[in-house]
């Protein structure tokens, strides 16, 4: 075959190659909008972080600012430690509120920041003293009927 | 007679010849590697490999990408929709694709496209003293002939597993969004918080990458190491594909293990 056009054809097989890896990472990735270019460390202490998941989103009022990049368990208090890496664009007040949050009824779990009213903000390294944990069914389920038949006791 | 010494033999004998073609294998394996950058000097032989491994499959990686494309999506479609969240199609669509049916279903068409004619090729070069001929006359059959295919399946096949996962997902948006009527852009936004470039669409290439070494080097040893004889060729073009689908299964099962172990 002609050198030219094997060269040619190679060309044209590599670009399509490169294309479908570009499609790949910008079209069915998330590599253009969820790259976090400056990113700060705040940790939250939990009681119970249900189905939290590494890798999971930090939500405040519905938009991912952040990522959860690593959950411990603290031997000393019992408590999870939620380490999250959030946007550098954004800062928030000393008196933010994590929540952990359910997307729909069987989603994937994520922290939500309420934003309090404080003018001091929080700085890299800092951790969120005010949360709440995550809503476990089984004990919402095991209140209720606790509940209920203690109204039926009462009504005797 | 029948003996059990006879079968316990018979098995000795077939394990040793087992090992032993492994460790050739591995040799050759080094060899290829040493004369690469001999081969390498003559870029042309390896583009024109390249052509003959990569491009030419391009037509079979498309339209088996697109289809296999199209049946996830009317499959995940009529899954999905019993639990009401037809808009996760799009993720489910992409993982399975990136994560492994572009890397293992592009490896095995790339193994019986590609890697049997690699094979007939150096078989029936040694079937016909083409290899001793250049042996004499100073050509190193392993530069001249081996490393450049070798090397021109391991570039063409990552790009041919990206090319068929990129067609796979543009099936399954036609089905999913164009014939059945999947919202747009539930369908492009969940796909991207789903998908993360670097757990799941780098993984998948290095999943192809090493797909692309295994079926090459099966595809060049066999070649290499067939019998020279019409039918020691036929035989070596049977055992690439199959020992090439057998081992993308295996990798892909040590490779899955390592990579997606799950989080946390």
């Amino acid at each position: 075959m002609n050198r030219t056009v094997l060269d040619l054809w190679v060309g044209i097989f590599v670009a399509i190659g490169i294309a479908a890896v570009m499609f790949l990472a910008l079209k069915v990735g998330n590599l253009s909008s969820a790259h976090l270019s400056e990113t700060y460390v705040l940790q939250a202490k939990f009681d119970n972080i249900g189905g939290l998941k590494v890798r999971g989103p930090v939500k405040s009022a519905g938009v991912v600012v952040g990522r959860i990049v690593e959950i411990k368990f603290d031997p000393v208090t019992y408590e999870a430690v939620v380490t999250m890496n959030v946007d550098g664009r954004y800062q928030f007040p000393k008196d933010t509120f994590a929540a952990i949050y359910t997307a729909g009824l069987l989603g994937e779990q994520f922290v939500g920041f309420e934003v309090g009213g404080e003018e001091k903000m929080l700085k890299a390294g800092d951790t969120i003293t005010k949360t709440q944990s995550a809503v476990v069914l089984e004990k919402l389920i095991s209140q209720f009927l606790f509940s209920k038949a203690a109204d039926g006791q009462d009504k005797k | 007679m029948f003996s059990p010494l006879a079968l316990i033999r018979k098995l000795g004998h077939a394990s040793i010849e087992r090992i032993w073609r492994l460790g050739f294998a591995t040799r050759f394996l080094f060899a290829v590697l040493k004369y690469s950058g001999a081969s390498f000097r003559r870029l042309p032989l390896t583009l024109r490999e390249i052509y003959f491994s990569g491009v030419l499959s391009l037509l079979i990686i498309v339209v088996s990408g697109l289809f296999v494309g199209m049946v996830l999506g009317l499959q995940g479609y009529e899954t999905l929709q019993r639990y009401g969240s037809t808009e996760a199609l799009g993720v489910l669509v992409a993982l399975s694709l990136t994560r492994e049916l572009g890397p293992v279903v592009a490896g095995l068409l790339f193994a019986s496209r590609a890697g049997s004619s690699v094979t007939a090729e150096i078989g029936l070069m040694k079937s016909t003293e083409q290899l001793k001929a250049m042996d004499m006359m100073a050509v190193n059959p392993i530069a001249r002939v081996v490393a450049p295919r070798f090397w021109g399946g391991v570039i063409s096949m990552p790009l041919l597993a990206a090319l068929f996962s990129a067609m796979g997902v543009i099936g399954g948006w036609l089905v999913g969004v164009v014939f059945i009527g999947v919202d747009d852009g539930a369908f492009w936004s969940q796909m991207q918080s789903g998908v993360d470039f670097r757990y799941d669409i780098v993984n998948g290439v290095i999943k192809s990458f090493v797909f692309g070494i295994a079926v090459s080097l099966i595809a060049v040893f066999e070649g290499y190491d067939s019998a020279p004889t019409a039918e020691g060729v036929s035989r070596a073009i049977t055992r690439t594909v199959v020992t090439s689908a057998l081992a993308i299964l295996a990798l892909d099962f040590v490779l899955t293990s390592f990579m997606f172990r799950g989080t946390s």
